[in-house]
């Protein structure tokens, strides 16, 4: 599916979106938060493009967690720690290798997930990034169960992403800022669920 | 003597919490670590992680926190130091700040400070 070139090549896209989503990602963030999870992850992002040229020849583990450890570094809102803990904890998982099939891409997405989870003190169904990731992930895990090719599976995630995204609107929000605006959030789409859409829609689009 | 460090998202906030701590225990080894480097709101890992350094020694750091990535970005410090003896409170900032501050100029230790902080989100002020 990818090897640390092409992985290289999905973090500069990504940096990218986040750079082109900036506004939009920060808007979403002004009626449930405090209007910066654009800003944080476009600050965020920027420092992660400038590294990549040092991380050229490194293997997918280094990569990862050096994407996280400056993510945690330069964020400064949540989505820091629990976007950098997603990345830096894929990049154990992935030590050492050059390589990544669509097993090993489901590998970091659960490691990913696992690591929001424990940073977040979250799960699903609280109106946050949780509700993206998590459906992506069984859609593409059950895709691959129907022996689906890669390009196919990406093309669920990111289906299955953006309706999670779109869900968020539908639930009241229990960690984060939102659920200090409580049932007043309804209707609002959660920021972190639509940054991490935009993720994996980025990683489809370079790996398909 | 246990140091202490207040972590907010604002700068003038953090700064102001320790501030106020003077009044009773002018002698207390707190700092703030507030905002980022540029002044604005948020949390910075390196002034978190500069904020208990400076503080640091065996008799261990504690911090106080306002809420969401104050916490996760504190914990993720922490997890970097490793075997260093720091860890969070769980307590409402102002009134922690200015219990912790006089345990610690008292020279209370680390585990006792805990034990009062606990008590501190069950006071109530009327
Ligand atoms: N406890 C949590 N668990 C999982 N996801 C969370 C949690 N808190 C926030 N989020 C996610 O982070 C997103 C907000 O990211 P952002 O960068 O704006 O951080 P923030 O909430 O402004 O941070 P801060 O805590 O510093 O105010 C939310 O939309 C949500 O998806
Ligand atoms: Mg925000």
């Amino acid at each position: 599916m990818a090897d640390s070139k092409k992985v290289l090549k999905i973090i500069q896209a990504i940096s990218l979106k986040m750079e082109e989503q900036k506004d939009y990602l920060t808007e979403l963030d002004q009626p449930i938060g405090d209007s910066d999870h654009g800003i944080n992850l476009g600050r965020g992002f920027a420092a992660v493009n400038e590294k990549l040229s040092g991380l050229e020849g490194k293997d997918i583990g280094t990569i990862l967690k050096t994407v996280g450890m400056t993510l945690v570094s330069t964020v400064g809102g949540a989505s820091g720690p629990l976007y950098g803990s997603a990345f830096m904890k894929a990049g154990q998982a992935m030590a050492g290798k050059e390589d990544a099939d669509i097993t090993d891409f489901l590998t970091i997405i659960k490691t990913a997930i696992e690591a929001v989870e424990l940073r977040g003190k979250a799960v699903v169904e609280e109106a946050t990034m949780l509700d993206a990731m998590v459906p992506s992930y069984q859609a593409m895990e059950q895709a691959v169960k129907e022996g689906k090719a890669a390009e196919e599976v990406l093309n669920a995630g990111v289906k299955a992403a953006w309706s999670g995204a779109e869900h968020t609107k539908d639930l009241i929000a229990t960690k984060g800022r939102a659920s200090y605006v409580g049932e007043r959030g309804l209707g609002h789409q959660d920021p972190g669920a639509t940054s991490y859409s935009f993720m994996l829609e980025e990683i489809s689009k370079v790996t398909g | 003597m246990v140091g202490l460090v207040i972590v907010s998202h604002s700068d003038s906030l953090a700064k102001s919490v320790v501030e106020l701590t003077k009044i009773m225990a002018s002698n207390a080894q707190i700092v703030s670590a507030g905002g980022l480097e540029d002044g604005s709101f948020g949390t910075s890992f390196e002034k978190i992680k500069a904020a208990i350094e400076s503080v640091y020694t065996d008799d261990g750091v504690l911090v106080l926190m306002d809420m969401g990535s104050a916490v996760m970005t504190t914990e993720m410090v922490i997890e970097m130091l490793e075997d260093k003896k720091v860890e969070m409170v769980d307590c409402p900032l102002v009134e922690g700040a200015v219990v912790a501050s006089i345990d610690a100029a008292a020279g209370m230790d680390f585990e006792a400070i805990k034990a009062d902080l606990s008590k501190v989100g069950g006071t109530r002020k009327f």
